[in-house]
């Protein structure tokens, strides 16, 4: 990708999402973008239509109205998914039966497609790579099922990053994992987003990391109700009325 | 095992006996993992009024099974997308209404012969030379296309939306998977019968996954039990004058047992 040019448009384009389940709205007219090197937080209450929100950007859920751009396409006509990375809510939830080893699955996402024509050594090196990123370069022959919770987040995420994607979704990433291996959790993303340049989004409750970590934040409430830089978040009306609400957000000291 | 070497019938059997074992093995893992080990049961109700109908109207009914076994499958899959049925809802209406049809239509047709007997039990032993070539070319082309989409039906099962994001094409996979698995159950009718093919499908498979460090471990396991299952299976059959498909499916089921023990007694150490 030209860096350059990549810098002027936006990654990501949304515009004027609006989304029903039936008769039940569930998002009304959301419009932002995602720049390349954001590493945005996507947060509201539940039921606030987040995981929706991602859902329609990946072309997993059509809109009722309004558009979504990936790279300046139209997302239906997108078909550069590689560029994408994706971490779903319920990958904690892994069949503990599942006889896949930690190398196939991160090996998954290269044969989504089969124009990926890459030499098995170097996707070997690709997956080595990728899981020496995530911290679980020793754990290469276990099988999925065998692992914490904490550390199977981390395989999905190698599996995520091992295309070297430009931009890595991740829904609400640390369900069920403990303090410790989420702080751990969020300085290897930092380092992605840093260091590696990718663009991260991410669905959380975690006002702690908003703090901490993020560098845009996108409050929903089926409106967007803020969107900006996470400085200007807390003191922002959006968040005293999330607080006010009694919505569930997690808080912790750094 | 001389008798292999010497008997034509024997020959014929283990040849597409094996092929189609191989053929169920391999979407039997996927099956199990998708959670849809029922839908060869329901499969092979429906294929008896396959069978049936073209006993009624003495076209061939390995044929016509294939046919209503295919139509079927996508019509299973179709009602557990539109209608919101649970899966093994759907199953059960079309195994039900299956095997009511084929019932029906056996008594029209007039067919409780051995002709009926032999797809209900399987006579793989019977099996001819033209039915030996076209059971080992359609196996071999499931077991090729599995192969061939091998990955990507690993993905989707695993993890269905981020196979989806991805660029996988989860909707065509599904229609291709049930397609293969309503070909691979007719086949098998021709093994163990109507009565036991989800047997074939599900045990040699199950038993596979006991002990598979890793998928493609699991994939060859399944392979070789069902092989091995098939090869012994006749054996014993014509060595102590058994039937064939009871047989295979009883050594297939043993086999289970002896891998899940090994499993037990691997993780009690």
């Amino acid at each position: 990708m030209d860096s350059s040019a990549a810098d002027l448009k936006p990654l990501i384009d949304v515009r004027n999402i609006s989304f029903n389940y039936g008769p039940i709205p569930v998002l009304k007219e959301v419009t932002f973008s995602i720049n390349l090197g954001d590493f945005l937080a996507i947060i509201g209450p539940n039921g606030s239509g987040k995981t929706t929100l991602v859902k329609i950007i990946l072309g997993l859920l059509k809109p009722s109205r309004g558009e979504v751009r990936i790279l300046g396409q139209p997302v239906d006509e997108f078909f550069d998914w590689n560029r994408i990375g994706y971490v779903p809510q319920k990958a904690t939830h892994v069949d503990p039966l599942f006889p896949a080893s930690i190398k196939e699955v991160v090996a998954m996402e290269f044969h989504a497609v089969s124009s990926h024509a890459m030499r098995k050594q170097d996707k070997e090196l690709s997956v080595a790579r990728a899981l020496k990123q995530v911290g679980m370069e020793s754990f290469t022959s276990r099988r999925i099922g065998s692992l914490s919770g904490g550390q199977q987040q981390r395989v999905f995420i190698a599996r995520a990053i091992v295309n070297k994607p430009h931009i890595l979704f991740l829904d609400e990433p640390t369900t069920g994992v403990d303090t410790e291996t989420q702080e751990h959790f969020y300085d290897m993303l930092d380092s992605l987003n840093k260091k590696e340049g990718i663009t991260i989004v991410m669905i959380t409750h975690d006002i702690g990391i908003v703090n901490k970590h993020v560098s845009q934040v996108a409050c929903l409430n089926q409106r967007l109700v803020y969107h900006g830089a996470h400085e200007d978040f807390c003191r922002s009306k959006a968040f005293k009325e999330m607080l006010a609400g009694g919505h569930h957000l997690v808080s912790h000291r750094h | 095992m001389d008798a292999f070497l010497s008997y034509g019938f024997l020959q014929r059997a283990l040849l597409a006996g094996i092929f189609i074992a191989v053929a169920c093995a391999l979407l039997g893992v996927f099956l199990i993992l998708r959670r849809d080990s029922m839908i060869g049961h329901g499969l092979a109700h429906i294929s008896f009024a396959g069978v049936a109908l073209g006993l009624f109207l003495n076209i061939i009914p390995l044929g016509i099974a294939l046919a209503v076994a295919v139509l079927t499958a996508l019509g299973i899959m179709k009602l557990k997308e539109k209608a919101g049925l649970y899966g093994d809802t759907a199953i059960a209406i079309f195994s039900s209404v299956g095997l009511a049809a084929g019932i029906v239509l056996a008594t029209l047709a007039r067919s409780y012969n051995v002709d009926l007997f032999g797809y209900l039990f399987g006579d793989i032993l019977a099996i001819e030379t033209s039915e030996v070539w076209l059971s080992v070319a359609l196996a071999v082309i499931v077991v090729f296309i599995v192969i061939l989409n091998y990955h990507r039906f690993m993905y989707m099962t695993f993890d269905r939306e981020a196979a989806k994001v991805s660029g996988v094409k989860v909707g065509r996979l599904d229609v291709l998977l049930t397609v293969l698995t309503a070909v691979t159950v007719v086949l098998g009718m021709k093994v163990v019968g109507i009565l036991l093919v989800s047997a074939l499908v599900v045990i040699p498979a199950a038993a596979g996954l006991q002990l598979a460090s890793n998928f493609k471990q699991a994939i060859l396991l399944s392979s070789l039990i069902a092989v091995v299952s098939v090869l012994f299976g006749l054996f014993l059959a014509y060595s102590f004058d058994l039937p064939a498909s009871g047989t295979i499916v009883i050594l297939s089921f043993l086999l289970f047992g002896l891998f899940f023990l090994v499993k037990r007694v691997n993780k009690v150490r």
